[in-house]
């Protein structure tokens, strides 16, 4: 391992998630998001070094990223926009949201901006049904009642940051 | 009837919790009461799981080992990764010190000092809110070492999930939490026997434990007499769709589906008529506008209409709605979501999902109807876990019951692919 992915408080914390569990290996989730949200997505390099700290093969790490959709094992835009199609989504309007964002910025599901700028990807019902359409941005803010006009002012408020 | 989301402004702060009798219940239960008056007070007030299998909580709760030396886990389900399920964000965000006493009465009842709650990636925000309301209680030595002064110790510490419908599952949430794939395990062993790394586990859902502190406050009797006998409490609906008022609404077991329509969310939009309602989550039979004037909102209720409770997500869609369309998202879920075990789920959910594109698109052909009902019924019953008859149920019931609309998709005149062909000419 080339370069020190964790500093020094980081790996403390990653003690204090191991004392949690009795058994190292259930720190494995927790580790793998916080790798993901210091790069962004986690590389095989980074599953590797992860195995390193919790002992766990590298192979069994692999298997873990590819099986949980909200690990990143690409790149991906510095915005991520995850767009709810599901039932509740659909009866208000969150393919029409998905396509008009798709249109805008040019890119189909799980694809990126040329610039890196926006990942979009259609996702499964966030548990935001209520106030659908709804997406959510990068794993963490949720934007909710959404049509056109405030997902394009969402996009370029991103775009000028 | 409120008994979790009251109208408290605030609630999510420890000193208005407290204020407001938070707390007493875990005061109540370490200094009056033993552990098993604690899991025979759930058990008599007739607290039926509120994750979707409806199953009896002081029940569960019996099925713990009381001797022996290993460790014993609780497990907090809060993955809520069903379409149209968002009632336990709500109590996050309103309520979540009433849920951590919850936590701590069922470990104190079972023996128990360590819960983990899984709660799903996508709820960064309120795993966050859950994270500050448990270092408040941790604060103020309501959770941790000799909790109250007493010899019971516990820690609660939460699991952030990643994307897996599948991991909501009681196994597979297990599995995730101990750092692997989250693959259901063939069951038995149950987890109250053979949990959490090997332990006596319990799972329950986050709104099934946000209701213990009410009960040990009031008694047992208080919470059987709420709502419908056999199902009693109230429930966190979650309405959306085509309706005026979406949002989440505590009322008591047993209201008629019509009465949270239109009395509490002000009916449906644009003053449609009803085509269905799903009543708990989309896994759940859906019902027609007649079953609907009739329904109750109740597990025993809607039995009667083939379908059950289950997350109290009701989805309402009106007259205008395509119903083909709405199935074929349903089935495309759960082929997503299908872990891949199991054959029948695995290979089943996409033939599902494959037949219902090809009626839609005009390719379809009556048999196909039969096919769909076959292959739902050659899943049911026979896979790991419940996913499977997650995904046939659905699919089953809206061609049973919404059958003209299938029809009406399927020109007779249709032209018979050329394998079927070269299979009619044998
Ligand atoms: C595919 C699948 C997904 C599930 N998802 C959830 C969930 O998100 N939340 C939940 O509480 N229960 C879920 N369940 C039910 C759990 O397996 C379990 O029955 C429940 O958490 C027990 O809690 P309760 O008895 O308090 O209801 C799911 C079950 C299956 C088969
Ligand atoms: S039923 Fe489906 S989701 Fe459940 S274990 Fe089998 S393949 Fe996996
Ligand atoms: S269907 Fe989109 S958040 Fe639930």
């Amino acid at each position: 391992m080339s370069k020190q992915l964790f500093n020094e408080e980081e790996l403390k914390k990653i003690e204090e998630v191991k004392s949690r569990y009795p058994d190292s290996k259930a720190a494995l989730l927790p580790v793998l998001w916080m790798i993901q949200e210091k790069e962004g997505w986690i590389s095989s390099e980074s599953m590797k070094l992860a195995g390193d700290l919790l002992n766990v093969p590298y192979e069994h790490i692999l298997g873990v990223v590819t099986f949980y959709t909200m690990f990143n094992d690409k790149p991906k835009g510095k915005y991520h926009l995850q767009i709810c199609t599901n039932v509740s989504c659909m009866l208000r309007g969150g393919y029409e949201l998905y396509n008009y964002i798709s249109d805008k910025l040019g890119i189909k599901n799980n694809e990126t901006t040329s610039d890196g700028m926006f990942t979009i990807e259609e996702v499964e019902c966030l548990g935001s049904c209520a106030t659908a359409p709804m997406m959510q941005v990068n794993n963490k803010e949720y934007y909710e009642n959404l049509d056109n006009a405030k997902a394009e002012e969402i996009i370029s408020k991103f775009k000028s940051k | 009837m409120k008994i979790i989301l009251k109208d408290i402004k605030d609630l999510h702060k420890i000193d208005v919790y407290e204020s407001n009798g938070g707390y007493s219940a875990l005061q109540k239960a370490l200094k009056e009461m033993k552990p098993e008056d604690v899991t025979n007070e759930v058990k008599s007030s007739n607290l039926r799981g509120r994750g979707g299998a409806c199953f009896p909580t002081g029940l569960k709760w019996t099925f713990m080992p009381k001797t022996g030396d290993k460790p014993k886990y609780l497990c907090c389900n809060g993955d809520e990764s069903e379409p149209g399920s968002f009632k336990d964000r709500e109590i996050f965000e309103k309520n979540p010190h009433q849920f951590i006493e919850g936590v701590l009465l069922a470990c104190y009842a079972m023996g128990i000092n360590a819960a983990y709650v899984y709660i799903r990636g996508e709820y960064y925000t309120w795993i966050n809110i859950l994270q500050t309301a448990i270092d408040d209680a941790y604060k103020k030595g309501y959770i941790g070492k000799n909790i109250l002064g007493t010899k019971f110790s516990t820690d609660i510490y939460i699991h952030r999930g990643a994307g897996a419908y599948i991991c909501g599952e009681e196994s597979a949430l297990m599995n995730s939490i101990e750092g692997k794939r989250g693959y259901p395990r063939v069951k038995p062993p149950f987890p109250a026997a053979y949990g959490l790394w090997g332990c006596p586990t319990t799972i329950n859902n986050i709104e099934t434990l946000a209701n213990i502190p009410e009960i040990i406050k009031n008694g047992a009797e208080w919470f059987s007499k709420i709502g419908a006998p056999k199902h009693p409490g109230t429930l966190l609906f979650g309405v959306s769709g085509h309706i005026n008022k979406p949002g989440v609404y505590e009322l008591p077991t047993g209201t008629p589906l019509m009465t949270i329509i239109n009395d509490i969310c002000g009916g449906v939009l644009g003053g449609k008529e009803i085509k269905m309602v799903i009543p708990g989550g989309s896994s759940m039979p859906p019902l027609t506008r007649d079953e609907c004037l009739k329904a109750n909102m109740d597990n025993e209720s809607l039995k009667e209409f083939g379908s059950s409770i289950g997350t109290a997500g009701v989805m309402v869609m009106n007259e205008d709605t395509d119903i083909l369309k709405v199935l074929i998202r349903i089935a495309k879920f759960y082929y997503h979501e299908s872990c891949g075990q199991c054959t029948p789920c695995r290979e089943g959910t996409g033939w599902l999902l494959r037949v219902l594109k090809r009626i839609d698109a005009g390719n379809g052909r009556m048999s196909d109807l039969d096919l769909l009902t076959s292959v739902a019924q050659n899943i049911e019953g026979n896979t790991i876990c419940a996913l499977g008859d997650a995904a046939a149920w659905p699919v089953k019931w809206t061609v049973k019951k919404f059958r003209k609309d299938f029809v009406n998709k399927i020109k007779d005149d249709v032209e018979v692919p050329v394998m079927n062909k070269v299979h009619s000419l044998r």
